[in-house]
């Protein structure tokens, strides 16, 4: 078997056995969810990453899909007509293809800083006439569908969520191919060119604003069918998908997974769809701690932490691999403790105000971590300063030790190569 | 009628310069650095915020002084220590930073304001109207607000022209490697013009804060509406971005005001609209209501026309 057919083999494996393993309603839901934001993900990145394309307004076109599907689901559904259901995205995808040769058209005309600005306008634009247009995008109750009411294939209903799991994973497989399949084409490679370099680009012969335009609208037609599968998959589509919310959290996704590398998107949607829902049970700042972990990787890691893994990569062959095991895993084990507590302080500090200042309602004792203890004593407050400034005073020591034992590796990784 | 004109002007020109207070420091910041400030409106939140807690202890007027000028500290050190070290890579990571800074700045907020809007007071001394014109009082504070922005417009008008300091600034927007080799500290310069941009908006914040509303969510209201006036006035123009807040100040007011809709026009010359009609919403929606679209609109029209701006003199 070819090579290349190994990572997408175990990705079906993956989704096929992950369902069997996490049983629950809940885990079933949440991985659905990760099956769209995947999509959406990688879509997003099909600008950032490979075009290099800064977008503030990503989520109209999945919105729009979404509302496009939704009401096409009514329409078959009412009028009975002989569509099934997992065809319904491609709609959703069309949708935002038609809108992202729109307003592609507007904004692909400008690169880089412009560029974003325009796509913040678009997308304002269109989330203000969400309120105007009451007919399409329902008001605020927003367009309520039901996914059961199409024609039955093999008897399958989609009423149970299982079933609409598999197919967020078929499509989402579907469009994750087609996406990568993208990456390699010609017109693939000429976006990363544009991104590069645009006047070289130019040079040699390409219309870089055509190249925009083309890659732009692409990443439109799948962020419509992610939208297509999030309106399957809540039976309901509200005017807020459209808004700025959803387009920030686009790109803290695609960001955090790390933009230069085709993995580094799935890797954030799964991260990031697992912590919302996650992280959301145990405390009411989790949206702090998302923009706080946003703005490290944009300050200390700026190729996500999916770079941060493939960095490692060339590190594990043979011949390196000797190095790497003596120099540079000890030396992280070094940074581990004063980075850890650097994070238990962080935590503690946060939880503690918030809980100070949201919850004052239901006394300063408060427990954490399972050690109780009162919000309002000072020793507590000392306490938390002094582990977050000796966490941070021994990370800065210890911080150049790693980076050189890494270099040291990196170094003998490139040697290996080249010898 | 006359009535509407006069006050819609009024509040039209009050409107234009708070976003002029605003986005004459996102401008300088975007010209001198090449950074596009994303929270540069959180700023100004945060500067209502301030503000609104100085004036519990102290009153409003300390505030009008103070919370300036901490904001402009806290935009200072944000500059140095976050904005200086995320510049290695590039604009795009500078342009993220921001971003992710206006998350945390309005999360924070939540968190030690609580997300309904605070209780900010118009100060006693200017509780009153300053005057009367057909029948509708105007209030005083507003006219302290004009007063405010036209006083501090011109103020920087001199800095900017009149000063040695503005010279430097001046000289380094364009040449910024000349300014370093003539001896200038040009990264205390960056940082100079960040945090009095800061401080700015952070003014705009203490005086609009009273009169519109403190929450949460005013700097995500402002911020779009902010670049819009960059962008139609001419990235890095300071003038078109005079120009551009005046103009949008003004179209939003009167653009509140006028409770037509398509369909009540075309009814007088007997054509005859409904929410059913082809098109439905489109007709009845009255331009009161299409009021938020109309600056996206202008955005999206000036950028097909004149993709410069009003007053720009360059491309990005």
């Amino acid at each position: 078997m070819p090579r290349y057919l190994w990572p997408w083999l175990s990705a079906v494996a993956v989704m096929v056995v992950l369902p069997l393993v996490f049983t629950s309603g809940s885990a079933i839901t949440m991985m659905s969810l990760m099956g769209f934001a995947i999509i959406f993900a990688l879509s997003f990145n099909m600008l950032l990453g490979q075009t290099g394309m800064l977008s503030f307004g990503h989520a109209v076109y999945y919105g729009l899909g979404g509302f496009m599907t939704a009401h096409a689901l009514n329409v078959i559904g009412s009028g009975k007509w002989p569509i099934p259901l997992p065809l319904l995205p491609i709609v959703g995808g069309l949708a935002g293809l038609s809108f992202a040769i729109i307003f592609g058209w507007v904004s692909t005309k400008r690169a880089g800083t412009a560029f974003s600005m325009i796509s913040l306008g678009l997308g304002e634009l269109v989330a203000a006439c969400s309120l105007i247009l009451k007919g399409f995008f329902g008001g605020e109750g927003g367009i309520s569908t039901s996914r059961t009411a199409t024609l039955r294939l093999f008897g399958i209903s989609f009423g149970p969520q299982i079933q609409v799991y598999y197919l967020i994973a078929a499509w989402c497989l579907l469009c994750m191919v087609a996406m990568y399949a993208f990456t390699r084409t010609p017109l693939g490679r000429m976006c990363n060119a544009v991104r590069d370099n645009p006047e070289r680009a130019e040079f040699v012969g390409y219309s870089t604003q055509m190249v925009r335009f083309i890659a732009f609208c692409a990443s439109g037609f799948f962020a419509g069918i992610a939208g297509g599968l999030a309106a399957i998959h809540y039976e309901i589509v509200t005017a807020s998908v459209v808004g700025a919310a959803p387009s920030g959290y686009v790109l803290l996704m695609a960001y955090i997974g790390g933009v230069a590398f085709f993995i580094g998107p799935i890797i954030g949607a799964v991260l990031m769809t697992a912590l919302q829902i996650s992280l959301s049970d145990y405390t009411g700042a989790w949206q702090l701690y998302v923009g706080l972990m946003f703005v490290l990787v944009v300050m200390y890691a700026p190729w996500g932490l999916g770079g941060l893994l493939l960095m490692h990569q060339p590190l594990l062959k043979s011949g390196v691999r000797d190095i790497f095991v003596r120099r540079v895993l000890p030396a992280y084990g070094l940074a581990l403790v004063p980075a850890l507590m650097v994070f238990a302080a962080v935590v503690l500090l946060i939880e503690t105000s918030h809980h100070l200042l949201v919850k004052s309602a239901d006394g300063s004792a408060m427990k954490l971590m399972g050690v109780a203890y009162d919000a309002e004593s000072a020793i507590a407050w000392i306490l938390m300063l002094v582990l977050l400034v000796l966490g941070g005073w021994a990370l800065k020591r210890v911080a150049p030790k790693v980076s050189e034992a890494f270099h040291a590796a990196r170094l003998a990784a490139l040697g290996a190569e080249a010898s | 009628m006359l009535e509407l004109i006069t006050f819609s002007t009024l509040n039209g020109l009050l409107y234009g310069l708070l976003l002029f207070l605003l986005a004459s420091g996102l401008t300088l910041i975007f010209s001198m650095m090449g950074v596009l400030n994303f929270a540069h409106a959180s700023f100004y939140m945060l500067g209502a915020y301030f503000g609104y807690q100085i004036s519990l202890a102290v009153g409003y007027w300390p505030g009008l002084v103070l919370a300036p000028v901490l904001v402009g500290i806290v935009g200072a050190l944000v500059e140095r220590y976050g904005l200086r070290m995320v510049h290695k890579h590039g604009h795009v990571a500078e342009l993220l930073f921001t971003f992710g800074l206006a998350f945390i700045i309005e999360e924070l907020v939540q968190m030690v304001w609580g997300k309904v809007p605070v209780d900010y007071r118009v100060p006693q001394l200017l509780n009153f109207s300053a005057f009367t014109l057909f029948s509708t009082t105007y209030p005083a504070f507003r006219m302290f607000m004009l007063g405010m922005s036209v006083a501090v417009f011109i103020a920087l008008l001199l800095l900017l022209t009149r000063t040695r300091v503005g010279l430097i600034i001046r000289a380094a927007l364009t040449h910024p490697h000349m300014v370093g080799a003539l001896g200038h500290n040009v990264p205390l310069v960056f940082m100079m013009v960040f945090g009095v941009g800061c401080g700015l908006a952070a003014l705009a914040g203490v005086i609009a804060g009273p009169a519109l509303v403190t929450q949460p969510a005013m700097a995500a209201l402002l911020g779009p509406i902010l670049f819009v006036v960059v962008v139609v006035g001419g990235l890095g123009s300071l003038p078109g971005a005079f120009i551009a807040s005046l103009l949008i100040g003004l179209i939003q007011t009167f653009a509140v005001a006028l409770n037509v809709s398509v369909a009540d026009m075309l009814g007088h010359v007997g054509i005859t609209l409904t929410r059913d009609s082809i098109g439905g919403d489109l007709w009845t929606a009255t331009i009161a209501q299409v009021a938020p679209i109309i600056p996206y609109l202008l955005l999206v029209l000036v950028l097909i026309f004149r993709p410069k701006g009003l007053m720009g003199d360059r491309d990005t």
